[in-house]
């Protein structure tokens, strides 16, 4: 890949003067491709963290304790209204700095490296607006439909996973993926943190070979590209899942 | 042109604040929850100075906080204006006009934010040249131009879903009434979509506010950079940026926090007025 359009680039480049780096130079070439790595990596462990939470504090919003169900509000209102760069450093600077750290041959490395508190710390936001959102799916489930449920001898796990969550999650969905799509754009702030991930290396590229305006370009058309895609995903998964008379 | 928000005594501005004040247990929760981490983060590492030494800095920590707040109110300014007119673009009857402003909104609200800002701080121009004056342009006035353009396209978005909510009957009746198409637009549209959007365009400003700590990643004086720099020169060390991170986000929740309970509010008596 990286040998056929080098060429096209370098000459771009001789012609134009028009930079772009990662698609000449190998070492470049390889520092963009970890960056995008690392960032679709983020995504979708970022995605998978968040949407689990949701589930749980979901179920968890609708058990009898209110303690539990106190607590997850408290979860909630406290991420949803503070600003989510301020949770990551608080996360990664103030905890990690506290945290654990492992002996890695001659210095300490944090147990926890930035990776996983940027996984860690938007999950965590994003699942906090899951759990509103699961919720109100939950609530918009006919209580004749999980009485007949219950009626049919299944226990409360049964009735949840089986009934009430595929019901929701069809209802809920449309707003579901609206967070999904803001959720993967949030990942660019684990930056702040020094991941790896894609606009941490493009800084790192434009600051080497002074060509701001090329790089910013390239960030923009990478999430662009995958926002756009993870849209038109969303949007088939929608009209896939959608059971006729449910939801709309 | 006055919108009542509150029609019936049961929707009272009063009643909203009795109602934040039955609710605010969720507040005084996390306050004492934050209380209480602090405490037991002084209690592990003994050391009661920190304490002093958050006190000692809280008022250069909340300077650069009402930075955040000022960049917040510009910002909504701009994007409210801006957001206007490419929702009445997004609702022409001209192609011409309807495309490249569909662009406009598409690019702003399928990038993230930081991607903005780091187009407006490094491709803007750091001066401007007025009658050869030079006059320098401050970080935070770049800062506010990026943050208010993704909601300018959110908000365009959300105009345009107002405008066309209202059902065409309304448009045909004031036709009928005589009203001309500007009379139309004054007294009976727009009226009813500031009804419709303005919850919206509340939760648009929270999420502004909370946007604005990233100026800190440019250089801006703001409430992180504030506290960072506070943090260094009390000697910097986790057991400090525990306490003062914390502050910082109780900060942002006691500014942030009523504006969703106010948000939720507005949106409840709106959708109860429509059934």
């Amino acid at each position: 890949m990286f040998d056929i359009i080098a060429p096209l680039f370098l000459e771009i480049h001789k012609t134009t003067g028009l930079n772009f780096v990662t698609f000449y130079d190998p070492y470049e070439y390889g520092r963009f491709i970890s960056g995008a790595g690392k960032s679709l990596q983020l995504m979708l462990y970022t995605l998978c963290l968040s949407l689990i939470i949701g589930v749980l504090g979901a179920q968890a919003q609708t058990s009898k304790s209110k303690m539990l169900r106190g607590g997850v509000e408290i979860y909630v209102q406290a991420f949803r209204n503070t600003p989510v760069m301020i949770q990551l450093l608080f996360f990664y600077f103030a905890i990690g700095g506290i945290g654990p750290v492992i002996d890695a041959g001659g210095y300490y490395e944090p147990l926890i490296p930035a990776f996983g508190w940027a996984v860690i710390a938007i999950g965590l936001f994003g699942g906090a607006y899951n759990v509103e959102i699961f919720r109100s799916g939950i609530e918009a489930v006919p209580a004749s439909t999980t009485q007949a449920a219950k009626s049919l001898g299944m226990n409360k796990w049964q009735v949840f996973s089986r009934i009430t969550l595929p019901l929701a999650f069809r209802v809920s969905f449309p707003s579901l993926g609206t967070n999904l799509i803001s959720l993967a754009k949030t990942t660019s702030f684990a930056y702040v943190i020094a991941v790896p991930e894609v606009t941490y290396m493009l800084n790192q590229i434009w600051a080497d070979n002074v060509n701001v305006p090329e790089m910013i370009f390239l960030l923009f058309l990478f999430y662009f590209t995958v926002i756009t895609a993870l849209s038109i995903f969303l949007n088939w998964l929608e009209s896939r899942i959608t059971i006729p008379g449910v939801g709309k | 042109m006055s919108v009542t928000l509150f029609k019936n005594k049961e929707n009272s501005p009063l009643t909203f604040v009795k109602a934040i004040f039955e609710r605010k247990k969720w507040l005084l929760l996390f306050i004492v929850a934050s209380l209480v981490t602090f405490y037991a983060v002084f209690m592990i590492y003994g050391l009661n100075k920190n304490l002093e030494v958050l006190i000692a800095w809280a008022p250069f920590v909340f300077k650069g906080f009402l930075l955040n707040l000022s960049m917040s109110f510009f910002s909504m300014i701009i994007a409210t204006i801006l957001g206007l007119l490419l929702g009445l673009a997004l609702i022409s009857k001209t192609r011409a006009i309807t495309l490249p402003s569909r662009a406009v909104m598409n690019i702003f609200r399928n990038s993230p934010w930081l991607v903005v800002l780091f187009i407006t701080m490094y491709l803007f121009p750091f001066e401007v040249h007025i009658f050869g004056e030079r006059y320098a342009i401050p970080g935070w006035w770049k800062a506010t131009i990026a943050f208010s353009l993704p909601v300018m396209a959110n908000l365009g978005e959300i105009f345009r879903g107002a405008v066309l909510s209202i059902p065409k009957s309304q448009w045909e009746s004031a036709d009928s009434l005589g009203f001309n198409h500007l009379q139309t637009m004054r007294y009976i549209i727009i009226p009813q979509c500031v009804k419709r959007a303005l919850p919206s365009w509340m939760n648009w400003y929270a999420l502004l506010t909370l946007a604005t700590p990233m100026a800190s990643i440019l250089g801006v004086q703001e409430s992180v950079s504030n506290t960072r720099a506070a943090v260094e020169s009390a000697g910097a060390g986790p057991d400090l940026l525990f306490p003062f991170y914390l502050f910082l986000l109780a900060l942002f929740f006691i500014y942030i926090y009523p504006i969703a309970l106010l948000t939720r509010a507005i949106e409840r008596n709106y959708s109860f007025k429509n059934q």
